[in-house]
């Protein structure tokens, strides 16, 4: 892909992520921080090519300790937006 | 521009594309309650083709190092998602936000060690002379923000989550000539990432990276508890960018996509903060908002007011056609959102309406309160937005003021004088009692102001424990 089209992606994306993000109810604002939080761990491609590079040792390690930090955040921000959104519950109508 | 080591399969740009889809799709899903958790799991499939995507085109020759490093930092995540309490969400934010700026920085050091298995790098080899690699101009102005903004939401974030979980007092520090040593610092690093393209030397590389971490700490002191807000969601924005712009280096649609979303997402939260605070974005990065306590709270504690009883309080809200409960901070802290929601169902058994007002600063972050109150089992149903439930005020009976202060004062509609003149609050005095809890009548809210709302006519002070007070009035319904 050469710069342009990279760019082009980009900038439709902060479109799409602004007109996203104001459609989200402001009751859902930490579990929206959470989630975003979790997919901007997708970091973790550039760690895994780092880890997984042959040709420097230093590189490698760097690249190793990036997965384990952006796991932590993987992991530990989608279950946490789980564990929020799993207690929005409506009001019970039986008893009116 | 060499382009040619960027090549790789469509099947792997496709796969990028769709985790980035993926990722769109579990943003619009938090549109509502009903589609968020569906969303949440349109996520982790994103997460995972993006994973899988990149493991079957590079890591396979060190799975199991890899493997381990997931386990490790996965299991931490798993154990922190399933300990941590909800009053602490913004502290854990924080820190989750510090680790995507410190994984952007680690793989900046990375692809600037070894950049030729990045693919942004050619290998010279001029005749009878060790070969050189050269990394592609771009790609290092590309490289030097991603390291920087890292950087920066590294640091910031450490001194947001040391301030949120109360290592570090919230008042800010500042010091001497700070706008000229930030400025400055700022502009060297844009003047060191411009140098970087062209000379790849490792002192230019690590210096923007140190720089980096120095600004953001510097960014953060100044800043005082009440913006935390604010701060959290621009962190939020910052490792937004910091991805995007390792995906400029990686060519990576999927980090783009997702860098995109996350940056505007944390700088629409920052914006709607800012408006519910009425200060601008510059006024709260410029910091020392809440460095001076106001004067004169001692001559204000000695105006008459009304105080009441568990028993009076539970007689009012008893005879009401509808009450409107004002949750606050303070209501979190004392633990006290079960007790209320006991209270409120006490309440409709007697049928009377009760809703919940929320201010969007109520909580230490955007939508805190609203998860406090889910997680009591407040129906998602009865809570509102200010904009939704203000004009409800005039025709209920009793609002009931928990743990909020600065949000209800109405000094902000008339006090031009006020720090929080122009600031929108929920119009509490409207009903026709207004009963307040608060601790006693010494403190002053966070902003550090007395609310002239305490000596009204309609107003009853309930002073004591907001949770203890709660539970006597659950008592005295029951």
């Amino acid at each position: 892909m050469d710069f342009i089209s990279i760019l082009s992606i980009f900038v439709l994306a902060c479109f799409v992520g602004y007109y996203v993000v104001w459609s989200v109810t402001p009751a859902l604002h930490t579990p929206l921080m959470s989630v975003t939080n979790a997919i901007s761990s997708v970091i973790v491609v550039g760690a895994l090519i780092a880890a997984a590079a042959a040709g420097s040792a230093s590189s490698k390690w760097l690249g190793l300790i990036a997965v384990a930090l952006a796991s932590v955040n993987i992991f530990g921000g989608f279950a946490v937006t789980a564990r929020m959104l799993a207690m929005y519950k409506k009001r019970e109508r039986k008893d009116g | 521009m060499g382009e040619v080591a960027h090549s790789q399969p469509a099947w792997v740009l496709l796969a990028y594309l769709v985790a980035g889809v993926c990722f769109i799709l579990s943003l619009r899903g938090l549109s509502g309650p009903e589609s968020s958790r569906r969303g949440n799991r349109t996520g982790m499939v994103g997460m995972a083709i993006a994973v899988g995507t990149t493991l079957a085109t590079h890591g396979l020759a060190t799975i199991a190092e890899i493997a381990g490093a997931m386990i490790v930092g996965g299991g931490i995540g798993l154990v922190t998602a399933r300990k941590i309490q909800m009053t602490a969400m913004p502290q854990l934010v924080a820190a989750f936000h510090s680790l995507v700026g410190m994984a952007a920085v680690l793989v900046g050091a990375a692809a600037y060690l070894n950049p030729e298995a990045f693919g942004i790098a050619v290998r010279i080899t001029p005749i009878a002379s060790p070969s050189i690699i050269s990394i592609f101009p771009q790609s290092r102005i590309e490289m030097g923000l991603g390291v920087a903004i890292g950087a920066i939401t590294f640091s910031g974030s450490v001194i947001a989550f040391l301030k949120l979980n109360g290592n570090m007092s919230g008042k800010p520090i500042l010091l001497p000539l700070r706008h000229v040593i930030n400025l400055g610092t700022l502009a060297a690093i844009l003047a060191l990432i411009a140098y970087f393209t062209q000379d790849q030397a490792p002192w230019v590389f690590f210096t923007i990276m140190g720089l980096s971490f120095a600004i953001g700490f510097l960014l953060i002191i100044p800043i005082g508890g009440a913006d935390m807000p604010v701060v959290i969601s621009m962190l939020n924005s910052y490792s937004g960018w910091a991805a995007a712009a390792m995906g400029f280096t990686l060519h990576n649609s999927a980090m783009i996509i997702t860098g995109a979303l996350v940056g505007s997402s944390g700088a629409i939260l920052s914006y709607i903060m800012c408006r519910a605070m009425n200060r601008s974005f510059i006024s709260v990065i410029a910091g020392g908002f809440g460095a001076v306590a106001s004067s004169g709270d001692a001559a204000a504690i000695d105006r008459p007011y009304k105080r009441g009883s568990a028993e009076d309080a539970a007689f009012l809200m008893k005879q009401a056609e509808q009450v409107i409960i004002v949750p606050g901070y303070g209501m979190a802290v004392a633990q006290a959102q079960h007790a209320v929601r006991e209270m409120a169902d006490l309440l409709k058994k007697e049928g009377v309406r009760v809703k919940y007002a929320i201010h969007p600063v109520a909580g230490r972050m955007p939508g805190h309160m609203n998860v406090l109150l889910a997680e009591a089992n407040v129906p998602y149903d009865e809570v509102f937005e200010l904009e939704d439930i203000n004009s409800e005020f005039a025709q209920t009976d009793v609002a009931y003021v928990i743990g909020a202060n600065d949000v209800t004062n109405p000094a902000a509609k008339t006090d031009k004088g006020s720090p929080i003149y122009g600031m929108p609050v929920l119009d509490v005095e409207k009903a026709r009692t207004c009963l307040f809890v608060k601790r006693s009548m010494g403190g002053v809210g966070y902003a550090g102001i007395d609310n002239e709302l305490f000596y009204r006519d309609n107003t009853m002070m309930l002073l004591g424990d907001a949770k203890k007070m709660t539970e006597e009035i659950v008592k005295a319904l029951g």
